[in-house]
């Protein structure tokens, strides 16, 4: 892994940063920059509409990139619809299966979401009636599957989770998760904005319904996002979006919606980022999956060893439980403070409460300081890291 | 080069004025508790990271601050900043504090405050300016007159 930082150009201009921030943002390759300059420069014209070669050339590659998506969570290609990120895609599906839900039902999510994966139910709830119950958490900070048990039941309509949660690094048990959601009948979406980065994603193995994920997470652009949904729902429900590329046939009165997955999409799509999106997706299946998982495991669980002691880990603060995200907090100091004498001193964190604000009300604290791996880190940006967390202690004392 | 040992001070001048003057209004904050006779109140947070603070005010008969006090929880510089603040406005009428501007209310922490640390730093302010705009009117008119 080590000529992987190499490929990164923002490690030229700052050598001896150490970014530890990539549950918010992933640092971007070259090859990735260069693909998107390349559609820009030279045949950066819309696609699916112009009958001259470069419109061609554009649409050849913006549907190859497609298919790469497809193929990287193991869908078919007319299952992959392109948005311009993970809020949106959840937003999104919040209001396409709206007319599937009355006031009998249930809507089942964690207690460690995102905002952009609890708000929308909350809305969605109020507009239809339905009820929002949550899963609750262990002692340790997993997910509580007897609680699972207990919230999903037959009204239940929607069950959406995150794989991993952005807080926490609480890994948890999707394939589970989504076979109870199947047992009542429930739609199993998965939010995968951090889980994308840190696992292997197959749909079909996981079988859950719809699954959502940013690209600027996974080394690509930002402006950009996927929706997965099974074939079967996406040819049933209608779109939200309307405009133009989504049409069949259009009148003064009415519009006949063409297939999928254009049928989400409406309007002209951001071309450039699912490009880049398709580049980053190569760059990361050429390092492999095993590689990735086990470097993450290495570093998870070193800084884990390091950090204890010092800090006080907010998590399940185990290997097994967690991975690529720790949050923590020093001693009585505010995370604000922390977050920003380790920027000073060329670390970059995240301190906050992360957009979920009710999980760190819930925990009883002001937020955290959170650290998350990317495949450019090294056990050299841990030791750093704890460096820096002891310079701020002293300079607190 | 010589940016270059701008941005070298201006770290070392942040971590030493950082544990001096900041961290001195952090252990030690100014008028921090809540008023047990107070005339107005206003909280507000700082959406991004969890800074909350509300503001007691108590009035004179001229409508001058006759004391004030602020609670709440959040980081050094939240907290030195309304420490000074508060300290600040005491004695001072409707006009004097509605003229204090943002720029005025950061230069007061005496350090470079950070893009991303001016939310903290505005933050008794922006509860100051709501009490004083809310409530202009009918809590707060302006000085009496013959005063």
């Amino acid at each position: 892994m080590k000529h992987i930082k190499s490929q990164f150009p923002i490690f030229s201009l700052h050598p001896n940063m150490v970014y530890l921030d990539t549950g918010a943002s992933a640092l971007k390759p070259q090859c990735v920059i260069d693909a998107m300059n390349t559609y820009y420069a030279q045949y950066g014209v819309n696609i699916h509409r112009g009958m001259y070669p470069i419109s061609d050339q554009a649409t050849i590659v913006y549907e190859q990139s497609r298919d790469t998506v497809a193929r990287f969570i193991n869908a078919e290609s007319n299952e992959i619809i392109v948005t311009s990120g993970t809020t949106h895609g959840l937003n999104m599906l919040s209001y396409i299966v709206e007319s599937e839900i009355t006031s009998e039902h249930n809507i089942v999510i964690t207690r460690m979401e995102h905002h952009a994966n609890m708000i929308p139910w909350q809305k969605l709830c109020a507009r239809t009636g339905a009820s929002l119950r949550y899963i609750e958490l262990t002692d340790d900070l997993c997910l509580d599957m007897d609680s699972a048990r207990h919230v999903i039941d037959n009204h239940t309509k929607i069950v959406a989770f995150t794989s991993l949660s952005n807080v926490l690094g609480t890994i948890v048990p999707s394939k589970e998760l989504i076979d109870l959601a199947h047992s009542v009948g429930a739609y199993a979406i998965i939010d995968g904005a951090q889980g994308i980065v840190h696992q292997k994603i197959d749909v079909k193995e996981l079988d859950c319904d719809f699954l959502v994920f940013s690209g600027h997470k996974l080394y690509g652009p930002t402006g950009v996002g996927i929706v997965y949904g099974k074939k079967e729902h996406l040819e049933r429900l209608e779109p939200f979006f309307t405009g133009g590329d989504m049409i069949k046939y259009v009148t003064y009165q009415t519009a006949e919606w063409t297939d999928i997955p254009h049928k989400f999409e409406a309007g002209t799509p951001p071309i450039a980022e699912l490009i880049g999106l398709g580049k980053a997706i190569q760059f990361v299946e050429e390092i492999g999956w095993e590689n990735i998982v086990q470097h993450e495991h290495e570093l998870t669980a070193y800084a884990l060893e390091k950090l204890s002691g010092i800090v006080r880990i907010i998590g399940p603060n185990s290997e097994e439980k967690q991975s690529g995200v720790i949050s923590f907090l020093v001693g009585d100091l505010h995370p604000h403070d922390v977050g920003d004498l380790l920027g000073q001193n060329n670390i970059a964190v995240r301190v906050g409460h992360h957009c979920a604000m009710p999980l760190i009300q819930k925990l009883g604290i002001v937020g955290t300081v959170r650290a998350s791996f990317g495949v450019y880190n090294t056990k050299e940006d841990v030791d750093t890291l704890i460096e820096g967390i002891c310079k701020t202690k002293k300079i607190f004392t | 080069m010589l940016r270059g040992t701008y941005y070298l001070l201006h770290a070392i001048m942040d971590e030493t004025l950082y544990k001096e003057q900041i961290l001195d209004l952090y252990r030690n904050p100014l008028n921090k508790g809540i008023l047990s006779d107070f005339d107005v109140q206003h909280r507000d947070f700082n959406t991004s990271c969890g800074d909350d603070v509300t503001i007691y005010i108590k009035f004179d008969e001229q409508r001058r601050v006759k004391d004030v006090s602020h609670d709440g929880a959040g980081c050094a510089i939240s907290q030195a900043s309304v420490s000074l603040l508060t300290d600040w406005m005491k004695g001072k009428a409707k006009q004097e504090i509605e003229q204090l501007t943002d720029e005025e209310m950061i230069a007061m922490l005496g350090i470079p405050i950070s893009h991303a640390r001016r939310g903290c730093a505005l933050l008794g302010w922006k509860v100051l300016q709501a009490i004083y705009t809310e409530n202009s009117q009918h809590v707060i008119p302006t000085a009496v007159e013959g005063s």
